[in-house]
């Protein structure tokens, strides 16, 4: 097997006193396209900001391209990060930018494309992601749906060699979500873009991911192909993938039992 | 008792924190060479923002002060037969105190809190971190052109209030209290210098627009990223700014007299 493109091992991060991984080891396999999954609040978008070192780990590593992240001086993490694309969960789009002007915005920063080739590489990416007539609109004339798909093509504009997508099916109608999972596909397949995706939606993740992990309760519960965890018969990894409520997992917050409560008033 | 002596250990132990934060982040604010190709548009954009959108509060409220001071001025003057004085007690009270202090505190409240809600917005909607994530440095993008627009627009705005004070003062003397135009003009000539009120007024300015800036783009940048947060941030913006711009008027003007 070949070295993974992120390693990460032993990973522990806890946030105000909640331990949110315990013990974490992820490894993304360069090109392929790596799922995590897991149920809400189990850390999925802490784990991007993880790996590209906006947020710091309290004990463990991440190495990315063989460089641990949270070693790197400032500037070069900034030099790394040019090679990380990340589509955030809400798209994240510059509000004071037009589109263009947000799908242009790293090719400004980082190269050094006269104006009119810049325009080509732009309106290239727009009409990747159906955009390309919107690029003069405003981020708050977009519906939820564009604008995430606005932040795709603004994540693409440096073809980075790793690609991050946190939650990028949520909130999308059922033409955009296919062609967002067909361009997902054909991005990793192209420019063999490292790839991995944090979703809730099992079936349309699992139609593209080569490899799952499954997270849960600050630990990996689960790992291997799709259709491997779609089979499996471990209670929680079953629980999850068939979106059963009762199970291993528990749906409901810690809490005194119910009838207590409502008697206690 | 034990408690109380703990709960105040423990404020002033964050106070002397935050404060230390805000040195850092002051540091590697001014600790780089700009790109001013790059942040230039960005500059002369928030220039319009904090700067001319500014200018009709900073108008309105400089004519109307000229005209409080001038009625005061002349009512008090008029017991002593002093109201030629005016121009004299008007320019020197507006152009070593009034115009910079008001103005700053009315710039802290008009472009102070808008800085700070527009960069705790963009914290709270991810748009600093999908810049960092990009390899683009949020504090050179975002908050430096700010931070540097602030600078330049109060002091020019502390000017026109002065002028404008000026200018309303000496309509209600002159226009309408009936004060010689002469006595007026060249009372405040012969009063005014130059380096002592005028440029020390300036230099005032600058240091409050210094203050103003700092507090309002600190604030922004490290509020809680949920709207009660950027709401008390805010509120800690205009607070922290005002209180600061009182305390430096004393110590500036203690300086300036040579009193101390």
């Amino acid at each position: 097997m070949h070295k993974p493109w992120v390693d990460i091992s032993k990973l522990t991060f806890s946030h105000q006193n909640k331990l949110i991984f315990d013990q974490v080891d992820i490894r993304v396999q360069r090109g392929k396209i790596t799922a995590i999954m897991g149920p809400s609040g189990t850390g999925k978008t802490t784990l991007l900001q993880l790996i590209g070192g906006v947020l710091t780990p309290n004990a463990g590593k991440i190495c990315v391209d063989g460089d641990d992240v949270h070693a790197l001086s400032r500037k070069n993490l900034s030099i790394a990060r040019r090679n990380m694309g990340l589509l955030f969960q809400n798209g994240a789009l510059f509000t004071h930018l037009s589109v263009f002007d947000n799908v242009a915005f790293p090719l400004r920063e980082h190269t050094n494309l006269s104006e009119l080739l810049l325009r080509d590489v732009v309106l290239m990416k727009l009409e990747a992601v159906g955009l390309r007539g919107a690029a003069h609109l405003m981020p708050s004339q977009l519906s939820g749906g564009m604008s995430r798909r606005a932040a795709f093509a603004r994540a693409i504009a440096l073809d980075p060699e790793l690609m991050m997508y946190d939650e990028p099916f949520t909130g999308q109608d059922p033409i955009s979500m296919g062609v967002l999972v067909r361009l997902i596909k054909r991005l990793n397949e192209l420019l063999h873009t490292t790839t991995m995706i944090v979703s809730h939606d099992v079936e349309e993740t699992c139609e593209i991911a080569d490899y799952v992990y499954l997270l849960a309760e600050g630990r990996v519960i689960g790992e291997g192909t799709p259709a491997a965890l779609l089979n499996s018969t471990q209670p929680d990894i079953r629980q999850f993938m068939r979106g059963e409520a009762d199970g291993a997992v528990p749906f409901h917050y810690p809490a005194r039992p119910y009838a207590e409560e409502l008697l206690d008033a | 008792m034990l408690d109380r002596i703990a709960q105040t250990g423990a404020f002033g132990r964050t106070s002397v924190q935050r404060l230390g934060q805000a040195g850092v982040f002051l540091c590697r604010l001014l600790l780089r060479i700009p790109n001013f190709k790059k942040i230039g548009p960005s500059v002369w954009h928030q220039l319009y923002s904090v700067g001319v959108l500014s200018g009709i509060v900073i108008v309105v409220s400089g004519l109307f002060i000229g005209m409080v001071v001038g009625l005061q001025g002349h009512h008090t003057l008029q017991k002593f037969g002093a109201s030629s004085q005016l121009g004299q007690l008007l320019a020197l009270s507006i152009a070593r105190e009034l115009g910079p202090v008001v103005s700053a505190l009315l710039f802290a409240g008009r472009a102070g809190s808008a800085l700070t809600a527009e960069i705790g917005l963009m914290k709270a909607t991810e748009q600093l971190a999908s810049m960092d994530m990009m390899g683009v440095d949020p504090l050179a993008r975002i908050v430096y052109p700010r931070f540097l627009a602030g600078l330049i627009a109060l002091p020019v705005l502390s000017l026109i209030f002065s002028a404008v004070a000026v200018y309303g003062g000496y309509l209600v003397g002159v226009e309408r209290l009936g004060v010689d135009a002469g006595s007026f003009w060249s009372n405040m000539q012969a009063a005014v210098n130059f380096r002592l009120d005028v440029l020390s007024g300036i230099i005032k300015s600058m240091v409050f627009a210094f203050l103003v800036s700092w507090v309002a783009v600190y604030q922004g940048f490290t509020s809680t990223p949920t709207a009660a947060g950027i709401s008390q941030a805010t509120t800690r913006s205009v607070v922290h700014a005002s209180l600061l711009i009182l305390g430096f008027d004393f110590l500036l003007t203690a300086l300036m007299i040579g009193g101390w």
